[in-house]
């Protein structure tokens, strides 16, 4: 369990008030200055250090991430993107610290904005945030105020600006190219990777891309020093973490907890246990619906970091617990995440494009009880063909839950099949081959 | 997402107020002077917002104008981002939430809500007050489940008696306020007092 | 040069080579749909997924660079399950109507599937259906087909410079469409039914005429401007079906206008069958005998002096020879092939063609255009300058105003006056043009028409050549022609010393000098007929036929073989596809009728003889398809006359420049919609 101090975010409820002099209070921007001036190394190191990997999903070491930065900005120059395009479900983390912490955001855009030699940031946010992207603003408007931001941000020489560009309902700007097209005024299609944003980004020019998370608790990483970061948790999986526990628990809510925590301690202490009690639990996802559920058995033990979730086959990804406990249709729930994906596709390469809405109608076959048995093979088949082979990984964030439910509750899914009927009922599709034909009846 | 239908009758013209023209100029600040290809989708929103909450075809034609874009590259923008309207929508726009976290936690039972009390289909304007209701993936505040958002505000922590409520003041045009209908700290533990948490720690 | 191993063969690529160009090197195979040389890299079927080394996933090899000491396997279990999976996909939502798509025979989805797909789809669910969109009159649309590649999208944006058609909507709802279904502003639309790998855009004049394989395939050259585009005419029949582009990297790439690709329903239109001759006010149908007799006749009743000849703009080479060789006999020299009086200077080969070439635009590093309109007159080679200008950002200024031209450039002036601040270093532009090291100058024919036009011509080369603009390295002096004829023709020689006499062609003509004018497919030359006898010889009732006294037959250019001189002096060869239409004879045939007719003494011309003697007269010939020699520069100065005019670009109906245009259906709707969206600024 997470001791009191340890705890990044104090405000994470808004019970001491969000404004700067508030947060002020709870440390936001102490020796910000010092810290700058130590130096872009020692920066990068301390984060190194803190082992602190990205809570955007992926899980990617972020001081790795900032050394590939280019060490002097030549002709071009460079951008920091903060994503804040929180869509994926499950997960409502970034929402608070954007409420409630807005100054350690806006901290920690200038430490990394320094780190990654950024004089500007763009905050990308999901544009049903507007409230909490108005409240952001608020506090860039305080921090410009106090002199935190802007020309000699801080007393530290460095000029910095930070601007908030509102996404418009698309899941899949969440993927860090995807972003960058949205910002440029593009449709939000993933870009073809290398070159990555590193070294051609937005605008064609160096851009790092961080979580919200990522970026707000690197100031206390650095105050406290890298060491304490890495002492938290788990061996290569350290520090807090937000932990985003919804679905069939008594008490949803956001907490901020240590890396490698029992599941079952996250749902009991903090969430009020499952719905009908822990044995009435059927299935957890734990970190937001593109990473594979994990059935009863495993929730009982796993814990909530990185390396045991992938032994587990399944991924922290943003850490978004979704518990389903006994009283659902654990199929139909499955399929809503498929629908989900059929939805969010951005529709620009092949497999996910056409996949996504093919698992999409198989499940619901399932659950409206009219698949065979040879369509869970195919279902099966079609995952494989998605995943692994997409200019993104939404390809896999859709492919996986599904292969999950495959994983864990295949008998769950046959038990909804029948057999291939021998006489078959003739379907009620239209003779496809000439429906365009008839639209025109000139052709 | 299927493909947005224009709306069948489009005002000839499209300008920005002038006090819209004063945030078009801040909007195209916050950009590179040969980006502003950028500001296309704030100043959509920015159209949307002084359109009655939807975006007629003159006002993408006067946006790429501005910007300098292909029409197609506006439209095509438009098109892929589920946020705006192309067609009409009620003052009161009401988006349920209905993908699996707030499904989990009877989200249906909103829908069936909404088709009772506004409209039996989604994008239909209610014959009674002015509003209309369309069901959308993820709002991203699943630990307060089911919620919907109304225009700019999210309504959590629903049940069906919280929502009938929400939805009759939305019809009379005297919308309740926003937030979670639990009344809880935000996105705090319940059953756990503050207190209690520090016993832990 | 770095080397790659593919299939554990290991080969050497050139640095910027992606995986994809680096197996093509290898003689492997990979299957694609986006991908495109001409056109940037989406990479988004997915079907040219190789198996990398180190790599977990299989990857894109149209969109990854290739690499030192990379290793790359095409002929793995992974790699065949990654293509049939994405075959299966891309068939799941593709309809099964191959027998009513006209894509059938030449389908690259047809292709693929064939040689890596699966032979049964496990897609029971209902397919996608997306409606028909409008995209103007040459390009049918069939929706439901697409399989979303964004060939199209790219060409439009890219290539083709009108950014009009786009994908809208998101995921498998996703639709391309032109912004709210209009027509394409662009002389090049018709080549995305070319690139689009599927059924989706097909040719709405071909619709459901032909199928590939029915077809006899030859390759020929186009006519209809003066670049000389490599095609390949389809014939079915003696019917040409349809015209495609041939590729040739020195000319158009892999594309042709919209008027190559579809005056070609005007071969069928408004043909001339038969002699016709003029009585009682009206063309009436007669025999070879008859009309020849009469036009021997009336040769002989006029003074030689007093006949004119006048070649059109889609003669080839050896029928002007013939007709030269005809005018000999009649002892007239009064020949020309200009429909207006612009100058040309015919003494070295430099001074009437594009001596840059056309593939040389892309090392230029300026371009001036002064008096033309190269998106009308030279379509493919404005392509061309977009792609230089999309490349390399090069500056583009104009003298006179062309209207748009698909990329920007800047108007510097619109008199001979700035011509002339230019040459004597006034001009602010001066500078700019000096410290450019390669510039190139476009002179139109719209400047050489003017009083100046000597001035203009001789007085630019001297500057360059002066200013080491024309060296062995680089030549930037460069004469847009219009007509197919006219490079040829001036090579032939067909032009009278203009010193030896007073007087010109076109000031004889107006003066009504002449009694008996014979237009070899000429259809274009404006003039006042009066009492001048007029004899039309050609394939098509157009300007030409309707006033002439003798109509005589003759075939179009895909009915008989011929050489071209295309602008850039490069000679090649329009090879025969079709049979002449009724009773119509090759040019050079009518010619030896009428000269056996004249006088029996002479030897009577011959093709072979007549080709033999056109290679030898072409100055400067290095061979077929090749580019002329260079030479020395002629140090001769000549002297003209400033003349303070205005530079007026004349404005070509596009659509309706020759006599097979002007005879297309096809070509006369998409004047119509041009001239609608003109007038009122929509169109559909």
């Amino acid at each position: 369990m997470l001791k009191k101090e340890n705890k990044i975010f104090k405000n994470l409820y808004n019970e001491f008030g969000w404004e700067i002099e508030h947060s002020l209070k709870r440390d936001d921007w102490k020796d910000t200055k010092d810290l700058i001036s130590k130096g872009r190394e020692w920066i990068i190191n301390e984060i190194k250090t803190s082992e602190l990997r990205g809570r955007g999903g992926a899980g990617f070491s972020t001081g790795l991430k900032w050394s590939f930065a280019p060490k002097e900005i030549g002709s071009r120059p460079h951008y920091l993107v903060i994503n804040a395009d929180e869509s994926e479900p499950g997960t409502c983390k970034d929402r608070d610290i954007l409420r409630f912490e807005p100054q350690k955001l806006i901290e920690g855009c200038l430490i990394a904005g320094f780190a990654v030699n950024a004089h500007i940031c763009y905050v990308y946010i999901r544009g049903e945030y507007l409230n909490e992207g108005k409240r952001l603003q608020d506090a860039i408007d305080q921090a410009y105020k106090k002199n935190f931001l802007g020309k000699n941000a801080c007393g530290t020489n460095w000029d910095f600006d930070i601007h908030i560009h509102y996404g418009a309902g698309a899941y899949i700007c969440g993927e860090e190219t995807a972003l960058l097209e949205s910002i440029e005024g593009n449709k939000g299609q993933p870009r073809l990777k290398p070159p990555f944003p590193a070294l051609v980004g937005l605008y064609g020019c160096p851009t790092i891309v961080n979580n919200v998370e990522t970026v707000a608790v690197v100031p206390t990483i650095l105050r406290r020093g890298g060491k304490w970061f890495s002492s938290i948790g788990k061996p290569k999986n350290t520090g807090t973490k937000i932990f985003c526990i919804s679905g069939n628990v008594n008490s949803p809510c956001n907490v901020e907890e240590e890396m490698g925590i029992p599941l079952k301690d996250l749902i009991e202490e903090y969430a009020g246990g499952v719905v009908g009690g822990w044995d009435n639990l059927q299935a957890v996802i734990p970190g937001g619906s593109s990473m594979p559920l994990l059935p009863k058995k495993i929730c009982d033990t796993i814990t909530m970091d990185f390396d045991s979730l992938i032994e587990n086959k399944s991924g922290l990804g943003t850490a978004g617990i979704v518990v389903i406990n006994k009283d659902q249709d654990i199929v139909e729930c499955m399929a809503r995440i498929a629908r989900f994906y059929k939805h969010e596709s951005c529709g620009q390469c092949t497999p996910c494009r056409e996949g996504s809405g093919w698992m999409w109608r198989i499940l619901d076959r399932v659950v409206k009880r009219k698949a065979t048995f040879s369509d869970v093979e195919l279902l099966s088949d079609v995952t494989k063909q998605i995943e692994g082979h997409t200019i993104c990984a939404f390809g896999e964030g859709s492919a996986w839950p599904v292969q999950g439910l495959l994983r864990h509750f295949r008998k769950e899914v046959e038990s909804r099949c029948r057999e291939e009927p021998l006489i078959k009922k003739k379907l009620n599709n239209p003779y496809l081959v000439d429906q365009h034909l008839l639209e025109n009846k000139n052709a | 997402m299927s493909i947005k239908k224009i709306h069948t009758s489009q005002p000839k013209e499209f300008k920005f107020s002038g006090e819209n023209m004063r945030k078009v100029e801040q909007i195209l600040k916050k950009y590179p002077e040969k980006n502003k290809k950028s500001a296309v989708m704030p100043l959509l929103y920015l159209a949307q917002r002084q359109n009655d909450n939807w975006i007629p075809l003159a006002a993408m034609k006067f946006i790429a104008k501005h910007l300098s874009m292909p029409y197609i590259s506006v439209y095509e923008v438009a098109t892929f981002y589920s946020m705006y309207n192309l067609e009409p929508v009620g003052k009161h726009f009401i988006q349920v939430c209905t993908t699996t976290p707030c499904l989990l936690r009877g989200a249906d039972k909103i829908v069936k809500l909404c088709k009772e009390n506004i409209s039996p289909n989604e994008h239909e304007i209610s014959k009674k007050g002015n509003c209309s209701w369309t069901e959308v993936e993820c709002l991203g505040a699943c630990v307060s489940a089911p919620m919907i958002q109304v225009n700019d505000n999210y309504y959590e922590d629903l049940d069906e008696k919280s929502t009938k409520e929400i939805l009759i003041s939305l019809i009379n045009d005297k919308p309740l306020k926003p937030g979670s209908y639990r009344g809880r700290k935000n996105t705090a533990p319940e059953k756990i007092s503050i207190n209690e948490e520090d016993k832990h720690a | 040069m770095p080397k790659i191993t593919i299939n554990g063969k290991e080969i050497e690529f050139e640095k910027g080579m992606t995986v994809l160009q680096a197996c093509e090197l290898a003689d492997v195979e990979i299957p694609r749909f986006c991908y495109h040389e001409k056109l940037s890299i989406a990479g988004n079927c997915r079907m040219c997924l190789v198996e990398m080394e180190k790599s977990p996933k299989p990857i894109a090899s149209c969109a990854m660079p290739a690499t030192e000491g990379m290793n790359i396997k095409t002929n793995t279990a992974l790699v065949e399950k990654a293509r049939k999976g994405v075959m299966e996909f891309l068939l799941a939502n593709h309809p099964l109507d191959c027998p009513v798509c006209d894509q059938g025979g030449e389908c690259d989805l047809q292709d693929q599937s064939l040689y890596y797909g699966v032979d049964k789809s496990r897609f029971v669910e209902n397919k996608r259906f997306v409606k028909e969109k409008y995209m103007g009159p040459l390009i049918k649309t069939q929706m439901t087909r697409c399989i979303h590649c964004t060939r199209c999208v790219r060409f439009a944006t890219e290539v083709a410079g009108v950014p009009e058609i786009g994908a809208i909507g998101r995921g498998e709802n996703m639709e391309i469409t032109t912004y709210l279904e209009k027509s394409m502003e662009s002389e090049l639309s018709a080549n995305v039914i070319d690139l689009c790998p599927v059924g989706a855009l097909t040719s709405k004049p071909y619709a459901f005429e032909a199928r590939p394989w029915e077809l006899k395939k030859t390759e020929s050259i186009d006519v209809t401007d003066a670049l000389g585009s490599n095609i390949r005419v389809d014939t079915y029949n003696w019917e040409v079906k349809r015209i495609l582009p041939r590729l040739n990297n020195e000319i158009n790439e892999e594309w042709i206008s919209d008027k190559t690709r579809y005056s070609c329903d005007g071969l069928l239109k408004q043909r001339l069958d038969t002699p016709y001759i003029k009585k009682e006010n009206k063309l009436q149908k007669s025999s070879w005998d008859e009309a020849i007799n009469l036009l021997v006749g009336k040769i002989r009743s006029v003074k030689p002096d007093e006949i004119a000849g006048h070649i059109g703009d889609m003669i080839n080479m050896e029928n002007a020879l013939a007709f030269k060789k005809l005018f000999k006999i009649i002892k007239s020299d009064n020949l020309e092939f200009r429909e207006k009086n612009f100058y040309i200077n015919p003494n070295e080969k430099m001074n009437y063609i594009f001596n840059s070439s056309i593939a040389g635009i892309e090392n230029s590093d300026l371009i001036l255009l002064i008096g033309s309109n190269p998106r009308h007159e030279a379509t493919i080679l404005n392509a061309r300058i977009r792609k230089t200008f999309v490349q390399k950002k090069i500056p583009i200024f104009s003298i006179g105003d062309p209207g748009e031209l698909t990329y920007d450039y800047e108007i510097i002036g619109n008199s001979t006056d700035d011509i002339k601040k230019i040459i004597n270093q006034e001009h602010k532009f001066s500078q700019k043009l000096l410290s450019a090291k390669k510039p190139l100058i476009i002179i139109g024919e719209s400047a050489l028409e003017l009083k100046s036009g000597p001035y203009i011509f001789e007085q630019l080369k001297k500057f360059l050549v002066d200013n080491n603009f024309i060296n062995n390295d680089w030549n930037g002096l460069n004469i847009l022609t219009q007509n197919a004829s006219t490079t040829g023709l001036i090579d032939l020689k067909i032009l009278k010393n203009q010193k030896e006499k007073n007087s010109s062609f076109f000031d004889d003509l107006k003066s009504k000098k002449f009694k008996i004018l014979y237009l070899l497919g000429s259809d274009n030359l404006e003039f006042q007929k009066d009492n001048e006898f007029v004899i039309y010889q050609g394939s098509h009732g157009d300007r030409g036929a309707e006033i002439a006294d003798i109509v005589l037959p003759s075939p179009a250019f895909t009915e008989q073989n011929g050489l071209y001189e295309n602008l850039e002096g490069r000679v090649q060869e329009a090879n025969k596809a079709s049979y002449p239409i009724g009773d119509s004879l090759e040019d050079w045939k009518i010619f030896n009728r009428v000269i056996k007719k004249l006088d029996n003494q002479n030897q009577s011309l011959n093709f072979d003889e007549l080709r033999k003697e056109v290679l030898q007269s072409i100055p400067n010939f290095s061979g077929l398809n090749q580019l002329p020699t260079k030479s020395e520069i002629e140090k001769k100065e000549i002297e003209t006359n400033f003349f303070s005019e205005k530079i007026l670009i004349k404005k070509l109906d596009y659509y309706f420049t020759n006599s097979i245009s002007r005879s297309s259906k096809t070509m006369s709707e998409c004047r119509q919609i041009r001239q609608k969206v003109k007038k009122d600024g929509t169109n559909n």
